[in-house]
């Protein structure tokens, strides 16, 4: 357990560096002028562009030397300081906490939803291979997998919102406004999810101690409880780890129908106006997150799988 | 399941909340406009259209120049010094009182910031007892009308952090901001000591959505009261239903091709006029914007009166004409039907950018009606600073922008930066006419409406003829409101929205 915890810290040192150096790098890298770009991100499309894009670059200091630059923010990291953004003027952790807090309770709800959805389809289909609810877990899987995120929270947004009057369509802060993103989210990820746990179900249903189990008279909930769930989850959880993973960068798109202020699109928004503490600052926690995601998924998988310990 | 229960409990109470009584409910807005950060000159128009904070100046409706914070104003004789005597009764929500010595420090911010309030010609920023003394350089009867922008609104000490930056905006409206959750949502509550009286609804909680199609349904849900800027598309349905109010006026904005008239494509003046008549205005008004009259006949739209010139030559769709005036500067079709002149082919690249949603596809139907007269332009959806960039290092060819007449409510404060000598990010490229400059120059010198006509009217004819810049299409702007309240108005200038005057309806 010792070692482990030391080589996921190590990991999370070198996610730090590697990623700080990297978005420095690649934003230095992309073609435009930066305080042109900022000074657009700042005042609008309205505005006097090229004036004020004198004022940023002396503001900012952007034409000193890259090196000085670079170091400046790793000798502010050492202080646990992000920095701040160069549009917005705020501090980088509080945006970081506002958007990525945002953003992990969406990821949290859809994944929870998915959950609830996804694996018992799942069970349910995997238990009778070629069956009625296999069939209609397929096709489920297939359309809700095959429609675009965008096409979907319409969808919903349509149902729920303009016909029913239940939920509204934008907005963030309560759990009403949390749900049809996160049920949108959560009906793509179930569509996967459902058929992993499926093949997972029906691969420990053809096992020779599942069929000794039934042999032996076990009633069939205590067969899927005992013998079941545990076998078919190692899989699953992994499976999970990677749509959590998913679900904290790759959901731009719904966050900005349901004008949810999340990680994602705070993100775009400071590549395209050249932020670069707040793309560092975003990339650097979000390497994190993946660091500490893995690192629970192993957790999970060791203690559901205890050949794994044997072997570690 | 416990969670389950949880989550299905808390919608419950959600809905529970929504049938409480309509006048402890706040008045629910959502617009497009995010709110990144508190610096006047980059979201003050956010704080300034909800009521947050006010300016010295504002504009009513019809743009005339109208009492804010400054009771009144006065200009010396010879024309350069101002005087804003400011009103007695106005207090900050800190509950400190506005005085002049704080206003004068404001606006010196603005105006060594980067917002329009640097583009006038002032010497001085001043206090004098109840006054703000703004000395100038030269005649500028502009001065208050940039004095209505949102950049140059008035904030209270204790707005600034201890290294000047702003770090909250402590306003003088009828409403003070109780929470802001940058850069989606802000909720305002009634100051309680606004000179202006009491407002109707004493709660409202704003929130950004970016996409126009979401901003439809949060009216339809009812999950709004109040939604801003609504699309083209969604308006037709919308005013359909019995529950909303649809409301549409004509803003100062033209979208425009800004050419660079120093290329080869663009230099003669009969280039430009052939590419003014490839284009379908009306069609573009028609199936993009979905109402023919937005055709951009003139630079300026019939509600600027003064700017708009009724009598002026339309501009209009003529493709035998403009073939013709392409072949008199020297451009025969090439084996492709692309024109080309001393083997170079007509072949430009037309940047835009998505800060509107309907420019690129105006762009893309713009790339279709060109290639009828043989000009091959090519599409390219950037960002806003690339047009500026390119009109800088000389290789911008052709744009298509969104262009703003009421930076400050006079259109004069635009055309002043847009066609002065060398060009600028949103105006002329490669484009130079010292009539336009000497009419503009006079026109900001002067306030006399009368006077101002002649000069007016030969801008606007100069720019017909030269075509710097293609006019395309005007704009309007769609505001679709819930039958729940009444109030309710459009202002075309977007200066203040008005929404102390809103009420519950009966």
């Amino acid at each position: 357990m010792g070692n482990f915890l030391v080589a996921r810290l190590a990991q999370a040192a070198i996610v730090t560096i590697v990623v700080g150096a990297l978005s420095f790098v690649l934003i230095r890298i992309l073609p435009g002028d930066a305080a042109m770009r900022i000074a657009a991100g700042r005042y609008g499309p309205d505005a006097s562009i090229t004036e004020a894009a004198a004022k940023v670059r002396l503001e900012l200091g952007l034409d000193r030397p890259v090196a000085v630059q670079f170091l400046e923010w790793l000798g502010n990291l050492l202080r646990f300081d992000l920095g701040h953004s160069l549009v917005t003027a705020a501090p980088v952790v509080h945006e970081l906490q506002v958007q990525l807090g945002a953003s992990a309770w969406l990821a949290a709800a859809a994944l929870t939803l998915s959950i609830l959805i996804g694996p018992a389809i799942g069970v349910l289909s995997g238990l009778r291979p070629g069956g009625v609810a296999d069939r209609l877990g397929l096709a489920g899987a297939a359309i809700f997998r095959a429609m675009p995120p965008f096409v979907l929270g319409l969808l919903l947004m349509l149902v729920f919102s303009k016909q029913l009057s239940w939920l509204p369509p934008a907005g963030f802060g309560s759990p009403r406004e949390i749900l049809l993103p996160a049920l949108t989210l959560a009906l793509g990820l179930a569509a996967m999810s459902s058929r992993v746990a499926r093949n997972s179900v029906a691969a420990v249903v053809k096992a020779p101690y599942f069929a000794f189990a039934r042999h032996k008279g076990l009633p069939e909930a205590v067969v899927v409880r005992r013998h079941g769930l545990r076998n078919a989850a190692i899989p699953v959880v992994s499976y999970l780890g990677l749509q959590a993973i998913y679900l904290v960068e790759g959901v731009v798109v719904v966050e900005s129908l349901f004008a949810y202020p999340g990680i994602g699109h705070a993100l775009v928004h400071a590549i395209i106006e050249r932020d670069v503490p707040m793309v560092q600052g975003t990339a650097l926690v979000m390497g994190l997150m993946f660091v500490a995601i893995a690192a629970l998924v192993d957790a999970i998988s060791l203690w559901l799988d205890p050949r794994l310990r044997r072997t570690a | 399941m416990r969670m389950l229960r949880g989550l299905f409990m808390t919608v419950a109470l959600g809905f529970l909340a929504a049938e409480a009584p309509a006048n402890a409910q706040p008045l629910k807005v959502a617009g497009p406009w995010e709110i990144t950060g508190v610096e006047p000159a980059q979201t003050g128009y956010v704080f300034s259209r909800l009521q947050v904070a006010e300016t010295l100046v504002t504009a009513d409706r019809q743009g005339k120049l109208v009492p804010a914070l400054a009771e009144r104003w006065s200009v010396s004789d010879d024309g350069l010094i101002w005087r804003f005597l400011l009103r007695d009764d106005a207090l900050f929500h800190d509950g400190a009182p506005v005085t002049a010595e704080t206003a004068a420090a404001g606006l010196k911010r603005a105006f060594s910031g980067a917002g329009v309030l640097s583009q006038a010609p002032i010497t001085e920023i001043a206090s004098e007892g109840r006054e703000v003394v703004i000395r100038l350089a030269k005649p500028f009867s502009a001065l208050p009308a940039y004095l209505v922008h949102f950049s140059t609104i008035i904030l209270s000490p204790s707005s600034y952090d201890a290294s000047g930056r702003i770090s909250r905006i402590v306003g003088t409206g009828p409403y003070r901001v109780k929470s802001l959750t940058a850069p989606a949502k802000m909720e305002l509550e009634e100051s309680g000591h606004w000179w202006g009286g009491k407002p109707g609804i004493g709660e409202v909680h704003y929130l950004a959505v970016g996409q126009g199609e979401t901003r439809a349904l949060m009216a339809e849900s009812g999950e709004a009261d109040l939604v801003f800027s609504m699309l083209p598309v969604s308006v037709e349905r919308l005013k359909a239903n019995p529950e909303l109010d649809v409301q549409v006026a004509t803003i100062p904005r033209t979208r425009l091709l800004k050419v660079n008239a120093g290329s080869v494509f663009f230099d003669d003046v009969e280039e430009r006029q052939a590419l003014s008549y490839a284009i379908d205005r009306v069609g573009i008004s028609k199936v993009i914007l979905r109402n023919p009259d937005l055709a951009a006949t003139q630079l300026f739209p019939p509600a600027l009166k003064g700017w708009h010139a009724p009598d002026l030559a339309p501009l209009t769709r003529d493709v035998t004409r403009a073939k013709q005036l392409l072949a008199d500067a020297g451009w025969m079709p090439g084996s492709d039907g692309v024109l080309t002149q001393d083997g170079r082919r007509f072949s430009v690249t037309l940047l835009t950018y998505a800060s509107w949603p309907e420019l690129p596809p105006i762009a893309t139907a713009l790339q279709a009606q060109l290639r009828e007269v043989g000009i091959d332009a090519k599409v390219s959806v950037g960002n806003t600073s690339e047009i500026p960039a390119r009109h800088a290092d000389g290789t911008l060819e052709l744009a298509l922008i969104s262009r703003l007449y009421s930076i400050v409510p006079d259109p004069v404060g635009t055309l002043l930066q847009d066609y002065r000598a060398g060009g600028s990010d949103w105006g002329a490229t490669g484009w130079e006419n010292t009539d336009v400059q000497a009419e503009t120059a006079r026109l900001a010198a002067v306030s006399d409406a009368s006077k101002r006509a002649p000069s007016q009217r030969r801008a606007v004819q100069i720019l017909q003829q030269e075509l710097p810049s293609i006019p395309v299409t005007w704009s309007e702007l769609a505001i679709v409101s819930s039958k729940r309240i009444t109030g309710v108005q459009v202002d075309p200038l977007e200066v203040n929205y008005g929404l102390s005057a809103i009420r519950w309806a009966e």
